[in-house]
C-alpha cells in the first residue's frame, strides 16, 4: 500500500517536465513550486507511522514507537520557507526581463537578446 | 499600486484581526516548546498580517507602517541573534551553538530550553522581514510606489 | 476513514496540479497552484505533520498566491499555445528520472511502518532524550532548533539572502 509515494513521484514528474517543456517563463516558475512541494510530500510521507501520534512527548510515555519521526518534520519546515523565498527571486528576474525584453516566452526572449548582441543600440 | 479595498466591512475586520493575528504569532513562538508552531510558524504569521494590510488597507498604510531599509536591517538582526546566541555557547566554554553553556544563571537543560526561544526569536524576525520586503518589491508599480 | 480522505484529497492535488500547469490564463494557473499549496496543508494535516501543515496553509496558499499575483500584475496575463521543442525531451529526462525513483521506492519500506530504518536510526534518541536534555516536549522545535541547529542557521541566512536578493534585483533607483 505504497500508491502515497507514487502520488509524490507523479507530482515530482509532472513539475520536472513542466520546468523543461513549458515556453512561458512564469509556468516554469510554478512547475518549480510544485516540483519542490513534491519533494516535501515525499520527505513526510518517510515520516509516518502507523497510529502514531503528533510528536510531543510527555514524560510518562517516551516509546519512539508511537510517535511519529520529528526529523523529517524539521528539515521540511526550513525547506518550505527557502521554497516562499526563492520563489520570490525568480518572480524579481522575472519581472526584469519582462521590463527590459517585453515578453515571459523564452523563445521571445531568446531571439531579442541574440539581436541586442548583434545590433547593440 | 493596491487601493485601498472597497468595502468597509473588510477594512473593519483588518482592522481588528491584525493586532489578534500578531498577537497570536508571538503565542505561536513562545508556545513553539510545547505545542505545534515555532519560529518559522510564528514568522510567516506575522509577515502575512502585514500583507494582508497592504491588500486591505491601501498601499501606502503599508508604506506607512513599513520602512524598507529599517525591515531590511531587521531581517539582518534576526539571524544576527541566532549567530550571538551561539557565539555565547563558545563564551561559556562550549563549542559554536552549544546552548547548554549559555551564560545565564540556569541549569544546563534550562539553558538549552532559553537558547531555543532565543534563536527561535531570531528566525522569526528573519523570515517575518523576508516575507515583508518581497512583497514590497514584487508589489511595486513601474513608478516606484 | 482517515484512508479515504487522504485518497481524495491526493487525487484532487493532482487535478489541481494538471490545471495550474496547463493553464491558458496565467492568473487562473496562479490561483491553482494556491488552491494546490492548500489541499497541501490539508494532505500534511491529515498526515499527522501539524507543524509543516501550519507554515505550508500560510506560506504556500497565502504568501506565495499573493507574491505571483503581485508579479503578474505588472507583466502580461496571456500564455503562448505554442508547444516547445524541448517537450520531448523534458518528457523523456521526466519519465527517466520517475522512472528511476518509482524502482527505487519497490525497496522502500511499507508506508506507516514503524520499525523502517528512517524511524529507527537516530531520531528514537530524539524522542526519547528531548524531554531531559532540552526540557522542550515538542521534539520537532528540539530537533530543529538545538539537535540540528547548524541546519537552521544556514538555511535561515539563505532565506534572507534571498530576501536580499530580490530587494536589490527590484531596487527602483535602478533604472
Amino acid at each position: 500500500m505504497n500508491y502515497p509515494y507514487w502520488v509524490a513521484i507523479g507530482l515530482l514528474m509532472l513539475g520536472l517536465y513542466t520546468m523543461i517543456a513549458q515556453r512561458n517563463l512564469l509556468k516554469k516558475a510554478v512547475g518549480m513550486t510544485i516540483f519542490q512541494t513534491a519533494i516535501i510530500l515525499f520527505f513526510l510521507l518517510l515520516a509516518v507511522k502507523r497510529d502514531a501520534s503528533l510528536p510531543i512527548v510527555s514524560a510518562a510515555d517516551v516509546d519512539p514507537a508511537r510517535f511519529m519521526n520529528p526529523l523529517p518534520h524539521a528539515l521540511m519546515l526550513t525547506a518550505i520557507v527557502v521554497m516562499v523565498a526563492t520563489s520570490g527571486v525568480a518572480l524579481a528576474i522575472l519581472i526584469r526581463l519582462y521590463a527590459r525584453y517585453g515578453s515571459l516566452e523564452e523563445d521571445v526572449i531568446a531571439e531579442r537578446v541574440a539581436s541586442d548582441e548583434t545590433d547593440p543600440a | 499600486m493596491i487601493e485601498r479595498h472597497a468595502s468597509v466591512v473588510v477594512q473593519t475586520f483588518v482592522r481588528v484581526l491584525t493586532p489578534l493575528a500578531q498577537l497570536f504569532a508571538l503565542y505561536v513562538l513562545a508556545f513553539g516548546h510545547y505545542s505545534p508552531g515555532g519560529g518559522f510558524q510564528a514568522g510567516v504569521i506575522l509577515g502575512a498580517t502585514y500583507i494582508l494590510l497592504a491588500l486591505a488597507l491601501g498601499r501606502d498604510t503599508l508604506d506607512r507602517k513599513v520602512n524598507q531599509p529599517v525591515c531590511v536591517a531587521l531581517g539582518a538582526a534576526g539571524v544576527l541573534l541566532y549567530v550571538l546566541t551561539g557565539v555565547a555557547g563558545m563564551a561559556g566554554g562550549g563549542t559554536f551553538l552549544d546552548y547548554s553553556r549559555l551564560p545565564l544563571p540556569v541549569p544546563p537543560v534550562r539553558a538549552r530550553y532559553f537558547g531555543i526561544l532565543f534563536i527561535e526569536t531570531g528566525v522569526t524576525l528573519g523570515v517575518a522581514a523576508t516575507l515583508i520586503i518581497l512583497f514590497c518589491r514584487l508589489g511595486e508599480q513601474e513608478s516606484g510606489r | 476513514m482517515s484512508e479515504l480522505i487522504l485518497a481524495g484529497l491526493l487525487a484532487l492535488l493532482v487535478a489541481l496540479a494538471v490545471v495550474a500547469v496547463r493553464a491558458p490564463d496565467l492568473l487562473l494557473a496562479v490561483i491553482a497552484l494556491g488552491a494546490y499549496g492548500f489541499v497541501m496543508s490539508l494532505i500534511w494535516a491529515v498526515m499527522g505533520a501539524l507543524d509543516v501543515a501550519f507554515t505550508e496553509a500560510v506560506v504556500g496558499a497565502g504568501a506565495t498566491t499573493v507574491l505571483f499575483l503581485a508579479a503578474l500584475l505588472r507583466m502580461s496575463r496571456r500564455r503562448s499555445p505554442a508547444a516547445s521543442p524541448l517537450r520531448w525531451v523534458a518528457l523523456a529526462v521526466a519519465l527517466g528520472t520517475g522512472g528511476a525513483v518509482l524502482g527505487v521506492t519497490s525497496g522502500l519500506p511499507r508506508w506507516g511502518d514503524p520499525t523502517s530504518a528512517p524511524a529507527t536510526h537516530v531520531s528514537p534518541r530524539y524522542l526519547v532524550r528531548t524531554l531531559s536534555e532540552t526540557a522542550t516536549p515538542n521534539a520537532v522545535t528540539s530537533v530543529l532548533a538545538d539537535y540540528r541547529g547548524y541546519d537552521t542557521l544556514v538555511e535561515t541566512t539563505v532565506i534572507l539572502t534571498a530576501g536580499l536578493g530580490c530587494w536589490l534585483l527590484l531596487n527602483p533607483r535602478r533604472r
